[in-house]
């Protein structure tokens, strides 16, 4: 759908989220503590949060939010980024969004 | 050295004594106690008791001297005499000493029955508090009802025990025999493998009640004291296994201490995430408790968020069977059949611990 690829090609690192889901708030800080602000679009205040729903099982997510992105690829969920993370492959997807140390 | 007999042998003394009879034992005590060097007994309930089994051991001296003295030669009256004498006290001291014995092991007896009490008292109480392992009875609570998930997770678990200690046997078996790093690692995966099935395990249980996964209610409190979102802090894993492993590459240390980093950057976000439930449960308690308006709203959001702690123990657990895994692929076969070993060790060792103290928490004291 198009506001999707909009959204995920129009920031680095995006997170589909609902504004009550604590989970996604972690996902939240743990990006921000690897220096890097994501764009959070939460789908419960949007009017077409029904249609983003759609969109995303359309491009493979099956899983309650959150769904995050990372220049414009489909990351997964919660489970997906805790994996590359303790695997040492989240920082290099992220590297290019990390303000210079 | 002078022992007792020879002390209170003196002729003289006891000639007089066997003539006393029956009317002086006090008479005859202080003697004892004299030729004791007044040592006789320092327990004053002892020495009534010896009093007053002196009486009656003065009856029995009595009769039986007169029955045994001879009638004729005088000298060997005497040493007849000094022969009695000497039995007669022996008996005597040993008839003492088992009173004293006997006495002893009654209070023990009324010792032990008072500690026995105070022990099913504590059974009592832990079994109401669900700290028993094992048995559907630990998820009775104090309603008596029982939660059809968790008691199956109960039995499961109790099984996962036995078979995770037959694989810790294993684990050692292979490390101490020259075996190919095939079969070491086939082990290893098997191993990680069994985690994971208690993973799954939790998954499941969470659905029926993710209060009980979260808290470890079907573990000891020693082991609950450890617990991070329901079990291992996957960080912590790392520090434990870290002394056994002394051969690592600087590699492999490298690549071991960013794998703790990551892990507890991952543990710290999911705890932020938890105080933020437990933050928004609050406030959505006290709106329910205030408006009347968007009640119903409310009580949606508000079961959310309960549901919601379903999703972070699943994450903790996976955060854990992630950990394990990257452990397993860092190091080489050996070395993560080492890691594992003493993890699985460390614990065994919680959980011994936690049983000794749920039994007797005052013996630590």
């Amino acid at each position: 759908m198009d506001k999707v690829q909009k959204i995920s090609s129009e920031n680095g690192v995006v997170i589909f989220s609902k504004s009550t889901c604590c989970l996604s708030y972690a996902v939240h800080i743990l990006f921000q503590e690897l220096g890097v602000i994501p764009y959070v679009h939460e789908i419960d205040r949007d009017p077409e949060g029904k249609e983003i729903e759609k969109a995303l099982s359309r491009m493979g997510f099956n899983g309650p939010v959150p769904a995050v992105f990372i220049s414009g690829t489909l990351i997964g969920s919660t489970n997906e980024v805790m994996s590359l993370h303790l695997s040492g492959s989240l920082i290099p997807l992220l590297q290019p969004y990390r303000p210079l140390n | 050295m002078q022992t007792v007999i020879d002390m209170i042998t003196p002729t003289t003394q006891f000639t007089s004594s066997s003539t006393m009879g029956v009317f002086e034992p006090i008479h005859q005590i202080s003697m004892w106690d004299d030729a004791f060097g007044g040592t006789i007994s320092p327990n004053t309930d002892a020495c009534i008791i010896a009093q007053a089994d002196a009486k009656l051991d003065d009856k029995y001296e009595y009769a039986s001297d007169r029955s045994l003295e001879p009638a004729g030669d005088d000298q060997t009256a005497n040493i007849n005499r000094n022969k009695v004498q000497r039995r007669l006290a022996q008996n005597r001291e040993a008839a003492r000493k088992s009173r004293l014995r006997k006495k002893a092991y009654v209070q023990q007896l009324e010792t032990s029955r008072l500690k026995l009490a105070q022990l099913e008292l504590e059974l009592e109480r832990a079994r109401h508090q669900g700290l028993l392992i094992g048995g559907a009875t630990a998820n009775m609570g104090l309603c008596g009802s029982v939660n059809p998930g968790i008691a199956a997770f109960e039995m499961e678990y109790g099984h996962w025990i036995e078979v995770q200690q037959r694989k810790i046997y294993e684990l050692r078996n292979v490390l101490q025999s020259p075996n190919g790093d095939v079969e070491v690692r086939l082990l290893v995966e098997d191993v990680v493998e069994h985690y994971g099935n208690l993973f799954r395990m939790k998954r499941d249980a969470a659905r029926a009640d993710a209060f009980y996964l979260v808290f470890g209610m079907w573990r000891t409190p020693v082991e609950q004291f450890f617990l991070w979102i329901g079990g291992f802090q996957p960080s912590e894993l790392i520090n434990v296994v870290m002394p056994q492993l002394e051969d690592l590459t600087d590699q492999q240390l490298v690549k071991v201490r960013n794998l703790q980093h990551s892990c507890q950057q991952a543990e710290d976000a999911l705890k932020q995430g938890m105080d933020k439930l437990r933050q928004t449960l609050a406030q959505s308690i006290t709106t329910l408790a205030g408006e009347a308006t968007s009640y119903s709203s409310q009580v949606v959001s508000t079961r959310e968020n309960l549901e919601s702690l379903e999703s972070f123990v699943q994450q903790a657990d996976h955060l854990r069977e992630q950990s394990l895994r990257r452990m397993s692929c860092i190091l080489t076969p050996r070395q993560a059949a080492k890691c594992l070993l003493a993890f699985g060790e460390h614990l065994q060792n919680l959980r011994a611990l936690g049983s000794l103290w749920a039994a007797s928490p005052r013996k630590f004291a």
